[in-house]
């Protein structure tokens, strides 16, 4: 049973949900007795065909953060990009943040449709080795916003994680919208029998970020995923002119730095502030091709070795944690 | 309408949503400007803070962990300052350990805010600010549920220059659109960058991209705020940024900002 039944009313609390059948907005549904007597909060079957699906998945990983608007969709795309260089290995990056999309644009894929095959929805291929999942492509106009709540976002992640036919993959990226809430929830609820190997938290250096980062870590660990590493973002900006460095987004609490000494997490790496670096995602081009010797590519690349690194020395269990 | 059937917002005279479809584009952060400069010229403010799994208000007002207290009229405000011209709902109030994850599905996040609206005595404001999480999901149709027996006059969308950000505010304008909800106008913030060193402006995160969304979209352009260290330096200390630096271009650009938006509420 789907999430939120098609004939369900508007408020639907889903039916995996402690309210299902409970709530004022179940009265008058036609499966209100069904959800009431618990036989629609069984284990979600779609758990275990999304195991099976991915078992032909490597390595999973999820870019997370408290915050918006630290750059989680600029290193998803990145970190792909950078992972896709490497001819022998098949990268996916799969988007789901349902109300405000920016891979297809990050990744220079506007405009193209998702089709479907025998085998399941196509991703949009990058690159041979390098495909992309994001409900950007089932949008028709870029003014279409997607006005769901809960229950309908957590179908769509579920779709994706199933009907996508991806293939044989060594990595496969999930980006997140900022936040701890539905769609954070399904992706571990649907990818917990197939397993995560691990987070990738990114931050900005201030306070008014990290406070938004500790729950996100909290959360984590809540749930049990391991977290590979913080990675400090927009980190000191070097003016083109004179090439004094300026702290716009101040670490007046001591940066990630000491956020990761305080929760014993490992800092992967600091990016400084490059305009560049968003010139390239309006652009749809990789950062990293286009000005390959900054300081911010040559950081990204070294962070990005250590997510390697970390993948190499770590394997997913089949079990869910 | 009588008052007992508007409730709580009885006295409020003016609602106002901040929104944008992206996040970190500074909807906190123009949220607090916005309310200080509207304190300053004399006005009784309210910020009701809806983002529930990152609040920012509370520590950009520096009004740290305070009790929220019941009384006839529901739950009391946390006023900012002691002449109580600035009040704020958070649910930063509500948490016994600020890194205490908020991790709710749509529904609880709905009732919630649902109390927010209905149940916070408010009391008298000229205005109240809705502060929102990025999106266009369960908190933005909560809210507007919500408050269909009171008026909104309408909302300020946010924006960073760069496409990527005009990119999810266009969807956030459709969202206003669908439910009905004015659009005040568009600010667009982080709009340039002068060195405090040798004064040279960069484009960190382009330029233009607000006021050519506005052009596209018929909508009014609020103006540009720059990307300035003074700001977001006084916001991590929870300082009023607008009494410490009156002469400074965001200083002006925030001004410029608020008189715009009052002369729509008055008109």
């Amino acid at each position: 049973m789907a999430d939120v039944p098609i004939d369900a009313p508007e408020h639907c609390p889903g039916t995996s949900s402690d309210q299902a059948g409970k709530s004022s907005a179940c009265q008058g549904c036609p499966n209100q007795n069904i959800c009431a007597s618990g036989a629609a909060k069984a284990p979600d079957p779609a758990i275990e065909e999304i195991r099976q699906k991915l078992t032909s998945v490597n390595h999973k990983i999820l870019v997370l953060s408290g915050k918006g608007g630290v750059g989680k969709s600029t290193f998803s795309a990145h970190l792909s990009h950078a992972l896709a260089s490497d001819d022998s290995k098949e990268v996916a990056l799969l988007d789901v943040d349902i109300c405000g999309p920016s891979i297809p644009k990050i990744m220079g894929l506007e405009g193209e449709q998702v089709h479907q095959s025998g085998s399941g929805w196509s991703p949009v291929y990058v690159e041979d080795n390098l495909a992309v999942m994001s409900i950007g492509f089932l949008l028709s106009s870029p003014d279409d916003a997607v006005i769901w709540r809960g229950p309908k976002k957590n179908g769509m992640i579920k779709q994706f994680l199933r009907d996508v036919d991806w293939g044989e993959l060594d990595y496969l990226i999930v980006d997140t919208p900022p936040g701890t809430s539905d769609e954070h929830l399904s992706i571990v609820q649907y990818l917990s029998s197939a397993g995560i190997d691990g987070a990738v938290i990114i931050t900005t250096p201030q306070e008014v970020s990290l406070q938004d980062v500790r729950k996100e870590i909290r959360f984590c660990i809540k749930v049990k995923i391991p977290i590979i590493g913080v990675i400090e973002n927009m980190s000191g900006f070097v003016c083109p002119k004179c090439k004094n460095t300026s702290q716009i987004f101040p670490p007046t609490t001591g940066g990630a730095q000491r956020m990761c000494e305080e929760l014993n997490l490992p800092l992967l790496g600091s990016v400084p502030l490059d305009p560049r670096i968003g010139k390239s995602c309006d652009e749809g081009k990789s950062f990293l091709n286009e000005v390959p010797d900054s300081p911010a590519a040559v950081a990204y690349e070294n962070i990005v070795q250590k997510i390697r690194d970390y993948c190499s020395s770590h394997t997913t269990s089949n079990n869910p944690f | 309408m009588d008052s007992s059937e508007k409730g709580s917002l009885a006295q409020v005279k003016h609602v106002v949503l901040v929104l944008s479809g992206k996040g970190g584009v500074g909807k906190s952060t123009i949220t607090t400007e916005l309310a200080l400069a509207l304190v300053h010229a004399g006005k009784k403010v309210g910020i009701l803070d809806v983002d529930l799994c990152g609040p920012s208000i509370p520590r950009m007002l520096s009004v740290g962990k305070p009790e929220v207290h019941q009384c006839d009229a529901g739950w009391v405000p946390v006023y900012a300052d002691p002449q109580q011209k600035l009040a704020i709902m958070s649910i930063g109030f509500l948490l016994e350990d600020s890194d205490e994850a908020v991790i709710w599905r749509g529904p609880k996040k709905t009732a919630l805010i649902g109390q927010f609206v209905s149940d916070v005595a408010w009391g008298e404001l000229d205005i109240l600010l809705v502060d929102t999480p990025p999106g266009t999901s369960d908190e933005h149709l909560a809210v507007l549920e919500n408050l269909r027996k009171h008026r909104v006059d309408g909302a300020v969308l946010v924006t960073t220059p760069q496409a990527v950000s005009t990119g999810d505010v266009r969807r956030e304008i459709t969202f206003c659109k669908k439910t009905a909800v004015k659009i005040l106008g568009i600010v667009e913030n982080m709009s340039g960058f002068v060195c405090p060193h040798c004064s040279e402006c960069s484009n960190v995160f382009s330029k233009g991209g607000g006021e050519e969304l506005a052009k596209l979209t018929g909508s009014v352009f609020l103006g540009s705020v720059p990307l300035d260290p003074l700001l977001t330096a006084t916001l991590e200390e929870g300082r009023d940024f607008l009494q410490a630096f009156p002469e400074s271009s965001t200083y002006t650009a925030i001004s410029q900002i608020v008189n715009t938006v009052l002369s729509s509420l008055d008109a």
